[in-house]
């Protein structure tokens, strides 16, 4: 089989094409008339909050904002803001926003989905979204927890985990959401916490000036089913030395000061591994912390952070946006082609079409 | 070349059957459509009937790896492929033995002599050869070394005896169009079209085509040659077309009377793979085709177009159609309208992936959880695929639903000719797509003649609204677990979907003899790709002089308003089908008709000449007299079918 050079677009910015709202616009504009039906305590409501606060900033018109979701507690989502929307069915959201972002340019689409619907039953769908590159933002609210079917371990639950459908623990490792969605090509991965308002928003909008597929993993409490699984990630004390924060330029440091006053933990390269690992800068030297880069072409590094997540019970884990690169969208590319053959097409669509069906060879009788 | 042939007896015949078979690499289907092609181009009525395993090159010279092609070509209007081969091309041992149980006593073997080794012989099963035996007495035998004759005609090239060998499907066809009178220019022009780019191979398959004519046209081993004139057919301008290429047709059709763009969300699978690579081609027309990484994501996506405004169309076979289900459901819940297109071929599970069948009708019809009707539209052939598709968008955009179509294997790669429509003649397809009111809008407020719901398409300000899976609220479309409400709903989708057979004409019954006041006793109902050989089957009754009356379904969900009153007007109902009765369940069920099955399930289309003997068999229950078909329950009729 021989290859096309498919053209290069221009590199844009995922909303680029949305039309703009006319004038400044409130959350409450955001807001449906719909009564919100999480479990009281249910990490949703504070992620629900922050993209209601946080759309009116992204200045787009309501009516061209699509939040398509799958199944689970999650997946209500889109009944809650009014946009357009869709609460589709389990796993299956990325297929159904590839139809709507391909067949049109000027929409902001979003999808809500959790750990189980995207990780399980869609995780089909999850990566090949990644690797097309569509232009949408995911969503990934991850409370490693089956919380609509009412606790049964899901593909992020650590090992071991004693639920109602293993009473003598969990079997099955565990997806790390991050690794899986750099292995699937993805262009734009991050992760970030339900609780931490100003980390969210500010991820959002990374995500949603990204164009293609924009990974978000949200972790998010589950405080009926899985309650306090991110508390160590919580602790607000830099002693506990569990949040690796992701900050472009910034050397990756974290933890207690030491007696420079710096952080007294930072990331260096592990020679022996390849990989990256955790070191006291007073033991290495400042100099070989590793500087973040989310927009190095190779996302090798980006993946040696990931692994630094926690498998089983969460002490630890990189937070902030692992990788953002450019590369061209299969909507733009598909739109291009179209493009590109009308361009090659003369005459009106009527006269193709007749010309079309007739054909080459035809015979007439009278 | 030579056209005037003086030395030969020019035999006229009315129709003639020709199966070429060989190895799948022998080029047995591009023999076969070169064929069709310029009978097409002479103007005889024509049927194919493509037959191939599903291996791509199965072990060469063995009985699963024959590939064949039957063409039917007349001078007057004919319905099927035909029941029986008058003539077989047999590339090899493989082929001669794998189709010579279908031929009959008297018939014409043409046959490649040149892989007769002892070595062919065994791999095909043979102890001895058929051809130094009296095994093959009952046939005209026509033994010629299609190869060697070949090789000796195109070695001026200086191809490998490999590539050399390999135009002998040109020489065969030559020889046949010599045979039958075909005109020549179509075939060498496709062939400088075909391989243009490599001069050598060009010059070959064209020398091989003319040597092939030529040696008819000297040898003496063929004294006749034959003639089959023009069929008369209705005025129009025609092409010869399949049904894959039809449907794909009659989707862009939809699209550009709609003002739609097209998305084909599909994932490869025989034999629906052709309408993506089709439709493919054509982005010119606004035509997306997304090749999906499954079944689900192929009608997700066709979804998702349909939800932002687009023409969603799905392509698939019925495995694709099981794991497409769910989406379906959705589809009818969210009321949006889609197109999901089902080639069936013969099942359960992957079952026969070449082969025909028409099993998949209670699939369409109840293959979801929960009360889901979805409308069911099928073409009766191939040419047929185009309106049907026209139609299913006409549904699907009108009643805002997910409309399924049933085509299959036989209508899909089979091929008539096809009168070219003018664009005025299709029908105006209306999106009507809902605009802001007064006050709140409602997403599940229906229209009072159709009951369908408005289609609201993002980027229009005002009518911002949430859609999915739960059960909906009447009117505001909000979620409602309300027990009231769901039985409502429920009973409102079905009402939407009964309420389509109001837009549909009367059936057409077909009963020669009701003209003169007699009129048939006996109905046979059938629907999709049996239209032809049903139609075969009640002509050879009639030819007979036995009355007989026949109605075939486009709709299959709903019925037509009328086929319950014409089913009750008949003694005797026949409803034959490539499955076990499942079109005979519904009509059984719905109308309390003691409707009598006839069922076939070898991946074969049906044959005219066993449909006459159980049609006969219930005219003479019915009229309560014997009902003798003579000829006409011959496999093979000689005499002309009017």
């Amino acid at each position: 089989m021989s290859t096309i050079d498919v053209p290069t677009p221009g590199m844009r910015s995922g909303i680029e094409l949305v039309p703009t709202a006319d004038g400044p616009q409130t959350a409450k504009e955001f807001t449906s008339d719909q009564e919100v039906r999480w479990c009281p305590g249910c990490g949703d409501y504070a992620v629900l909050k922050a993209v209601q606060g946080f759309l009116p900033d992204l200045g787009l018109r309501r009516e061209n904002i699509v939040f398509v979701s799958g199944i689970g507690c999650s997946s209500r989502f889109p009944y809650y803001l009014d946009t357009f929307g869709m609460h589709s069915i389990h796993g299956r959201a990325p297929a159904i926003a590839t139809g709507i972002a391909t067949t049109r340019s000027d929409l902001s689409v979003w999808v809500v989905t959790g750990d189980g619907d995207a990780l399980s039953i869609g995780g089909n769908h999850l990566i090949h979204a990644l690797r097309r590159n569509i232009n949408m933002t995911i969503l990934l609210f991850n409370n490693r927890i089956y919380g609509l079917t009412k606790g049964q371990y899901s593909p992020t639950s650590e090992p071991g985990k004693v639920t109602k459908s293993t009473p003598m623990g969990s079997l099955d490792h565990p997806f790390n959401p991050v690794s899986l969605a750099l292995g699937a090509e993805a262009t734009f991965v991050a992760r970030t916490i339900d609780s931490d308002r100003k980390h969210l928003t500010s991820v959002l909008s990374a995500a949603a000036a990204h164009r293609g597929t924009s990974l978000v993993e949200i972790y998010q409490n589950c405080p009926i089913f899985n309650d306090g699984a991110f508390d160590a990630i919580k602790d607000r004390d830099p002693s506990a030395a569990s949040v690796i924060p992701l900050v472009d330029g910034e050397p990756i440091r974290f933890g207690p000061p030491d007696s420079s006053g710096g952080a007294s933990y930072g990331l260096v390269r592990d020679r022996a591994s390849g990989g990256v690992k955790v070191a006291e800068v007073a033991e290495v030297g400042e100099d070989a912390v590793l500087v973040h880069d989310s927009r190095a072409a190779d996302p090798t590094t980006a993946f040696a952070i990931s692994r630094l997540t926690d498998a089983g019970y969460l002490h630890r884990a990189p937070i902030g946006i692992f990788r953002q690169v450019e590369r061209p969208t299969y909507d733009d590319l598909a739109r291009e082609q179209i493009g590109t053959a009308r361009e090659k097409a003369p005459g009106s669509t009527e006269d193709r079409l007749a010309a079309l069906i007739a054909g080459g060879d035809t015979w007439t009788v009278v | 070349m030579h056209t005037q042939v003086t030395t030969k007896q020019v035999k006229q015949l009315d129709r003639v059957i020709i199966r070429f078979a060989g190895d799948s690499g022998d080029g047995m289907q591009l023999t076969g459509d070169r064929f069709t092609q310029e009978s097409a181009a002479y103007g005889n009525d024509l049927s194919t009937l493509p037959n191939f395993p599903a291996e791509i090159r199965a072990p060469q010279g063995t009985l699963p790896g024959v590939s064949s092609f039957q063409v039917h070509f007349a001078d007057h209007d004919i319905l099927t492929p035909g029941d029986a081969p008058d003539v077989l091309v047999a590339m090899n041992p493989a082929a001669l033995r794998a189709n010579l149980g279908d031929l009959p006593a008297g018939a014409t073997i043409i046959v490649d002599t040149h892989d007769f080794s002892a070595r062919n012989l065994t791999k095909a099963g043979y102890t001895t050869s058929p051809l130094e035996d009296e095994s093959l007495a009952a046939y005209a035998v026509h033994p010629l070394d299609l190869t060697g004759m070949t090789v000796e005609a195109v070695k001026e090239f200086g191809l490998s005896r490999k590539d050399a060998a390999r135009a002998k499907n040109m020489f065969a066809l030559g020889l046949l169009s010599w045979m039958y009178g075909r005109p020549t220019e179509s075939t060498i022009a496709f062939l400088e079209r075909r391989f243009a780019k490599v001069e050598d191979i060009r010059d070959a398959n064209i020398t091989a085509y003319k040597a092939g004519w030529n040696f008819g046209e000297t040898t003496e081993a063929f004294v006749v040659r034959y003639e089959i004139k023009p069929a008369p057919m209705a005025p129009g301008t025609y092409r010869n077309i399949t049904g894959n290429l039809a449907l794909a047709y009659g989707l862009i059709a939809s699209a550009v009377r709609s003002g739609l763009p097209l998305f084909l969300g599909s994932y490869p699978i025989t034999p629906a793979s052709d309408i993506l690579h089709e439709l493919s081609k054509h982005k010119a027309f606004g035509v997306t085709t997304f090749q999906a990484e499954d079944e689900i994501a192929g009608i997700g996506a066709a979804l998702g177009a349909a939800f932002s405004g687009g023409l969603g169309v799905t392509t698939t076979s019925g495995p694709g159609i099981a794991l497409k289900s769910e989406t379906i459901g959705l589809a009818v819940m969210t009321e949006l309208p889609l197109i999901v297109i089902d080639v069936q071929r013969g099942g359960p599970s992957t079952g026969l992936p070449t082969k025909t069948e028409q099993a998949d009708l209670l699939q369409a019809m109840f293959g979801r959880n929960g009360e889901s009707p979805v409308p069911i539209v099928a073409p009766q052939s191939p040419g047929d695929c185009f309106d049907a598709a026209l139609e299913a968008a006409r549904i699907a955009v009108t009643y805002r639903t997910p409309v399924m179509l049933l085509s299959d294997g036989m209508l899909a790669n089979g091929s008539e000719p096809w009168r070219i429509p003018e664009l005025d003649e299709l029908p105006e397809i209306d999106p009507e797509f809902a605009t802001p009111g007064e006050g709140e809008f409602m997403p599940y407020e229906r229209e009072a003649a159709t009951l369908a719901r408005p289609w609201a398409i993002p980027g229009t300000a005002g009518l911002e609204h949430r859609i999915g899976g739960l059960e909906k609220a009447d009117g505001n479309g909000n979620i409602s677990y309300d027990p009231a409400n769901h039985d409502f709903m429920v009973r409102t989708r079905q009402a939407k979907v009964d309420r389509i057979a109001e837009s549909l004409p009367p059936l057409e019954v077909d009963d020669p003899s009701a003209k003169d006041g007699q009129g048939a006793k006996v109905l046979v109902l059938g629907w999709g790709s049996t239209y032809g050989p049903i139609g075969a089957g009640c002509r050879r009754v009639r030819n007979a002089g036995f009355n007989v009356a026949q109605v075939h379904l486009r709709h299959l969900n709903p019925f037509p308003k009328d086929l319950g009153e014409i089913l009750k007007r008949y003694d005797k109902v026949l409803v034959p089908e490539m499955n076990l009765g499942q079109l005979g369940l519904l009509v059984r069920s719905k109308y309390l008709v003691d409707a009598v099955g006839y069922h076939q399930v070898n991946g074969m289309p049906l044959k005219a000449a066993a449909l006459a003997h159980a049609i006969a068999d219930l005219v003479a229950e019915a009229e309560g007299i014997e009902v003798p078909l003579g000829v006409w329950g011959e496999t093979v009729v000689k005499e002309h079918v009017q």
